[in-house]
This record gives structure tokens, C-alpha cells and sequence, in this order.
């Protein structure tokens, strides 16, 4: 299979970047690790007349912390992600989610901007962003930039609040506090394949209370879902497993899954509510300091 | 139709060409090059057949245009022997890693990546080294014992050279 034809640019800097999907308009797209991009185009799915490569543009490429956040440059591989020290000790609700997406060669090339960017609610890193409250910047024509928060970010299946002409850069997570924890579970039929379902859960603690919860779920509706509800039932308490079962009831209600040849839809509340379960106790654990 | 004047360095030889845009790796390594070691099996980026090592990382080159790999190294399985077997062409030998062999060059070359980053791994982390390639002959038992052979061997030689 080979994709239609098109015209590959390859920019040295970001603002050139810009410049060309600005000029060249809705016909071109951004082209970042390719492994949503590329098999799209060979099934035709996407026609772009030109691709512009952000792949070499080695200023997106970076993992820090600075004022408050956790910043991911856009085309952080998920493989770095894994790999990452910073990542394992501070934020392992991430590694939890790079090191379940597709298999490890496609790893080393899919970017996490590019996860989120595609807009695709069965990808795993939307959930686990919205649990984490994170912020999109995106840059624009003329140096313009503007931060995005998660929960207004996806618009629909394969489609978010990116303008043709705009590149997402960079994503910022909130530092967590001292007793934070998060984490990520997933269901696939086999390594490589989309969810049957994941949950992605956090949890901020002060004196024994939770303070903060997020609750983000995957490929179970049109965008990633963020469980509110669920959310809502936690703060305030102290997360007993009875209040556990009642979030994780209320994740499973929130969820809008469709059955396909991965499940029916009462199979796929049902994997809600138990990964959601699994995920809030797993992120309890960690948030308490144990495991 | 759009071309571009690509010059890619595979296994330490550098190899020109006028390239469609669209153009993938794996054709060029194929097609243009007559390397045909690298194998196409899915065309889907599943089954792992097509893996070269891109800069030293694992990669499906049936997910990578020819011009994105411009001025970057590449090596496939052509490039694994040297005056002898490479330890992990010696193992899949030793160990019966493959029955019809299709998937053995992309099963080596994601090896040799797993290897280069971690050279004692343990069965689960050789499991999922190859976890991205697909086998569907061998059950990958002999595979996993193969990669353990060249893991030991590599291990052993670099002992004795550094005595
Ligand atoms: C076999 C296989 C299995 C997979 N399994 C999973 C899985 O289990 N879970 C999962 O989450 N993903 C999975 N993926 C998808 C993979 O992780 C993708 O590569 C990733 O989602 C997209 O990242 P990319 O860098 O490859 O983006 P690309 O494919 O390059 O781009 C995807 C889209 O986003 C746009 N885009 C990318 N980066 C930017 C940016 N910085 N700014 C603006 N627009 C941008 C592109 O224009 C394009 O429309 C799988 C892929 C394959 C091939």
C-alpha cells in the first residue's frame, strides 16, 4: 500500500513550519511520527497534497520541569516517555500509558503530540491528560500562542480545537503535590491493539481527604471522557472501597461505549467499571506511598 | 509528481536517489537499493517484517517515507554480518529461531536494538522487545532462546577481549 501523492516539506524552524501550513492551507497537515498519519493515507483515509515534517524541528523535543509544570515538547517519543527517570519516579501514570500504546517499534517513532493532536478518542494519552488537568499550547501564525485546557481541546472523533494552521508545541502538567498519585489501565485484546477500554485516575490527598480527583476514560465515546461524576463522589472523602465501587458505577454510566467487533456495549460498561475501580485504588496506593 | 534527491548512508554505504514524495522506506531499501533482506509482510504496520534500524532505533519502514530518512543512517540486515554471523544470526541459527524465516530479518534487527540498549535482558524484557514483530511459526520460544544466545555470546566475547 503506498500513500496518494503529495509534496513533503521539511522546515528547519517552527516558525517556518507555521509559515507553511499558513500559506499552503487545509490541504497540507503536519506530519510528526506518521504512525496515525501515514496508515491513514495508505488507506486513503487522508488525502493531504502536502505533508510538512516536524520531526526534525529538535526544539520540540524535550521533558522538564519549570514553573509548576511538567513540559512535554510535542515530539517527545513515546519510547523516551518510557524511558524517562523523571518520568518513572514523578509521573508514572505516564509511563503506565506510553508503555501500552501499539508495540515498542512503533513507539519509538509515535510522538505524544501526535497522540493527542489526532484527536482519537481510542488513543490513550487524552484520558490520561484530562485526568491530569493538562494545558495544549499551540503556536500560531505572526509568533502567536495560546494555551488550551484539556477539557476543551477535543471536539469530536478526529477532530480538536488545532486550527489548520497551528502547531501544538508543547504539553504542561501541573507538578504534583506531596500526596498525588495517578494511573493508567488499559484492556486490549492483544500487545498493539487500541483499548477496549483504559481509565486513567488521579488522586490529590491533604490530611487523609482527597482534595482533587480525575477521572479521564478511553475509547468509550466519540472524544475522550472525562468522568465527573466520579469525580465528584471522591473529593471530599477519605477513597474507601466503598466509595470506590460507587465512582467506579458512576464512571461506567458516564462512559458512552458503542459495540464493535472489540465488545458490546453492556461488555464495555462493564470493563469501565472494573478498570476504573482497579485504577482509583492503584492511584490511592501510590498517592499514600505504597504501590 | 513531486521528487526529491534523497541520499541515505545504509549499512555504511551511501545510496542516492530521485524519489517520489511518497515513496516508502521500505521500497526504497527493496526496490531501489535491492537490499531485499528487509521483508514487507502486513504493509500495515503490525507485523514488524519491515524493521530497520533508523539512526540505531528499531523502526517499520513501511511507516516512514524514503525522504524522511534523507541524510540519515540505516541499517538492515544485510549490514549484520561481519567477518562472521552476527551473535544473533548465530543464535537464530543454534536455537532453530525461525521455520520459514519471513519474519527473522525484522525479528533480528529489533533484537539488535533491544540488545544495544540493554544487553542482559531477562525473558519478559526480550518478550516485549519483539512484542512488535509477529511470528507465525515458531511460537517464539526458540526466538526468546535465540536472543538469550546472542545475549550470552555477546557477553563472553566482550569479557574475553577485555582480559
Ligand atoms: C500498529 C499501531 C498500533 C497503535 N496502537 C496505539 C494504541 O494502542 N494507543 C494509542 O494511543 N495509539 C496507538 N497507535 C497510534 C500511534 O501511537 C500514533 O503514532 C500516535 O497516536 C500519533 O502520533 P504520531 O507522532 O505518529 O502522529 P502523526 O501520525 O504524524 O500525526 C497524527 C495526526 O496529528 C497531527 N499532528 C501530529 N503532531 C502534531 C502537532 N505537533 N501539531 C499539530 N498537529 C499534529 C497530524 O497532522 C495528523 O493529523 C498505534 C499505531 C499503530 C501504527
Amino acid at each position: 500500500m503506498i500513500p496518494g501523492t503529495f509534496d513533503y516539506h521539511s522546515p528547519d524552524t517552527l516558525d517556518e513550519a507555521i509559515k507553511l501550513l499558513n500559506d499552503l492551507g487545509e490541504d497540507a497537515k503536519v506530519l510528526a511520527g506518521g504512525h496515525s498519519l501515514l496508515p491513514m493515507m495508505k488507506w486513503r483515509l487522508a488525502e493531504p497534497t502536502h505533508l510538512v515534517d516536524i520531526s526534525r524541528l529538535s526544539d520540540l523535543d524535550y521533558i522538564k520541569e519549570e514553573n509548576g509544570y511538567l513540559c512535554l515538547g510535542a515530539m517527545v517519543t513515546e519510547s523516551a516517555l518510557e524511558n524517562s527517570e523523571l518520568i518513572a519516579a514523578k509521573y508514572p501514570i505516564l509511563k503506565d500509558t506510553s508503555e501500552v500504546i501499539a508495540d515498542p517499534l512503533v513507539r519509538n517513532l509515535a510522538s505524544v503530540g501526535g497522540n493527542i493532536a489526532h484527536g482519537d478518542p481510542a488513543n490513550d494519552h487524552p484520558a490520561t491528560m484530562l485526568a491530569l488537568n493538562a494545558i495544549v499550547v499551540v503556536c500560531g501564525p505572526n509568533g502567536s500562542k495560546r494555551e488550551i485546557n484539556i477539557d476543551d481541546f477535543f471536539l469530536g472523533p478526529l477532530w480538536t480545537a488545532l486550527q489548520d494552521n497551528e502547531i501544538l508545541t508543547e504539553i504542561k502538567i501541573p507538578i504534583p503535590k506531596q500526596y498525588s498519585g495517578g494511573c493508567y489501565i488499559k484492556l486490549e485484546r492483544k500487545v498493539g491493539d487500541y483499548a477496549i477500554a483504559a481509565c486513567a485516575a488521579t488522586l490529590d490527598f491533604e490530611n487523609g481527604q482527597c482534595i482533587s480527583a480525575g477521572i479521564g476514560l478511553t475509547n468509550v465515546g466519540p472524544t475522550p471522557v472525562r468522568a465527573s461524576d466520579s469525580q465528584n463522589m471522591l473529593v471530599g472523602t477519605d477513597v474507601s472501597d466503598e466509595i470506590i465501587e460507587k465512582a467506579s458505577v458512576l464512571a461506567s454510566e458516564t462512559s458512552q461505549p458503542v459495540g464493535d467487533h472489540r465488545g458490546s456495549e453492556e461488555y464495555k460498561r462493564g470493563v469501565v467499571k472494573t478498570l476504573t475501580e482497579r485504577a482509583i485504588m492503584k492511584a490511592k496506593n501510590r498517592a499514600l506511598g505504597g504501590n | 509528481m513531486a521528487k526529491k534527491s534523497i541520499t541515505i548512508n545504509i549499512n555504511g554505504t551511501p545510496r542516492s536517489g530521485e524519489v517520489e514524495d511518497r515513496l516508502l522506506l521500505v521500497h526504497f531499501i527493496r526496490d531501489d537499493c535491492a537490499l531485499t533482506g528487509t521483508h514487507i509482510g502486513c504493509d500495515s504496520t503490525h507485523c514488524g517484517a519491515c524493521t530497520v534500524l533508523l539512526d540505531g532505533t528499531a523502526v517499520k519502514s513501511c511507516t516512514v517515507l524514503a525522504v524522511q530518512a534523507d541524510g540519515r543512517e540505516v541499517s538492515t540486515i544485510e549490514g549484520m554480518e561481519g567477518a562472521a554471523l552476527h551473535p544473533l544470526q548465530e543464535g537464530f541459527f543454534e536455537e532453530h529461531g525461525l521455520q520459514c524465516g519471513f519474519c527473522t530479518p525484522g525479528m533480528i534487527m529489533s533484537a539488535k536494538h533491544l540488545l544495544d540498549n540493554n544487553p542482559k535482558p531477562n525473558e519478559e524484557e526480550i518478550r516485549c522487545g519483539i512484542s512488535g514483530n509477529l511470528c507465525r511459526c515458531t511460537g517464539y520460544q526458540n526466538i526468546v532462546k535465540s536472543v538469550q544466545y546472542a545475549s550470552n555470546k555477546i557477553q563472553e566475547s566482550e569479557s574475553v577481549g577485555g582480559e
